[in-house]
């Protein structure tokens, strides 16, 4: 455990930003500017961390960043990186920060071509589940019940009808070079897979879970917990796409309770058993299809 | 470990620019009055095991000597160190 912290950078990259206490999408941001260092040129859509980012004139990267179109961080790394590359830069990485609703919705037709095209970009989606800047709203990423300001909570309908889009399949079936999961919870796997992408030629594509209070009506302090508790309870799952495999990197023995998951949170408290079935249901056909189809040593 | 802060100057229309503004990491002002609770660490119990720091969302603690440090000029007081620390060396207190 020390030696993930003493592989990383003591420098802070991403430092005084507003973004609100206990924010999860910050926590990945930095974890993952410290592993690939000064010379990494961030690109940030429209989206939390740009808000937090870029107060005119505090500048919370201390490293070159820059805020790209909604729909266009991909194409932005693509050229920032040719960009860099033709004016005989070596040492450096292009990074992209997008949220899930700039990856799932408005930026996977620049993330398609980027990979299409094997630009040696580093692209990681901080997935709060939601639109977060802009007020809680619905994005493709959202998982089933949840309830946000475009999908609210009634008496016929609860919540989000639609199931969290498998953006990491997706990325995956560009047969890119190396795509992974992650959650801010399990900080060590992170800093491992963000080192893994830093080393690896052509594009790479990191979907990490960053809980955030605000929207997921959870205290401030339980951003960490419930990131890992996602994970625990087989909603969320650590795995890795490499040279055509899939490769899953945690297995819970067993299941810690989707009810009490639920439950903690303002956005699910309104989901009746039938629902949180739907939801269990559910995870157990991803399970099974993860036993059939990702290795696991 | 930090950029530091810097005077916040004000700046009229003209003088804003058009371009790449700042060096980066220009800070002008702190997070600190945000907070209502601060975390406290206690140094008898810390053994430096660095989980605080691993996971500040702000970035705020840093070890020194084998205990963790606390800027509280940037600590939002979220209390994510208090809850993490296994060896509970860090307490919430109320600001006043």
């Amino acid at each position: 455990m020390a030696n993930t912290a003493d592989s990383i950078s003591r420098e802070e990259y991403f430092y005084g930003h507003k973004a609100c206490a206990g924010c999860g999408g910050s926590l990945a941001v930095r974890a993952a500017l410290k592993v690939l260092g000064k010379n990494a040129v961030s690109v940030l859509p429209a989206g939390c961390m740009s808000a937090v980012g870029f107060n005119f004139p505090q500048l919370c990267f201390s490293n070159n960043s820059i805020i790209s179109t909604f729909a266009g961080t991909a194409s932005m790394l693509t050229g920032v990186e040719a960009g860099l590359r033709a004016r005989g830069f070596k040492d450096f990485t292009a990074v992209g920060f997008a949220g899930d609703g700039g990856t799932a919705d408005i930026g996977i037709q620049a993330l398609s071509g980027a990979i299409d095209r094997n630009d040696n970009i580093i692209y990681i989606c901080y997935d709060n589940e939601a639109y977060m800047n802009t007020g809680i709203q619905k994005s493709g990423l959202t998982p089933f019940g949840a309830k946000t300001t475009t999908t609210p909570a009634g008496k016929n309908i609860h919540g989000n009808i639609r199931p969290k889009k498998n953006m990491f399949e997706i990325a995956a079936a560009h047969d890119i070079p190396y795509a992974a999961t992650a959650s801010v919870g399990y900080i060590d796997d992170f800093i491992a897979k963000v080192r893994k992408a830093s080393q690896i030629q052509g594009t790479k594509y990191i979907h990490v879970i960053a809980p955030c209070p605000t929207g997921w009506g959870v205290p401030v302090d339980e951003t960490v917990n419930i990131a890992r508790e996602v994970v625990d309870s087989g909603l969320w799952y650590l795995a890795e796409y490499e040279n055509g495999e899939f490769k899953l990197n945690r297995k819970p023995k067993e299941f810690t309770s989707v009810a009490d998951y639920l439950k903690k949170q303002g956005r699910f408290r309104h989901l009746s058993d039938e629902d949180i079935d739907i939801i269990i249901k559910s995870r157990d056909k991803k399970w099974e299809y993860i036993g059939k189809n990702f290795k696991f040593d | 470990m930090r950029p530091y802060v810097r005077d916040k100057k004000t700046f009229s229309q003209s003088e804003v620019p058009e371009n790449t503004c700042f060096e980066a990491g220009y800070l002008v002002s702190v997070n600190s009055g945000w907070r209502s609770i601060r975390p406290v660490i206690d140094n008898a119990k810390c053994v430096g095991c660095q989980q605080c720091y691993l996971y500040c969302p702000d970035g705020v603690i840093s070890i020194n000597d084998k205990k963790a440090a606390i800027d509280y000029d940037f600590c939002k007081g979220c209390g994510i160190c208090a809850k993490i620390c296994r060896l509970n060396a860090i307490r919430m207190e109320s600001e006043r």
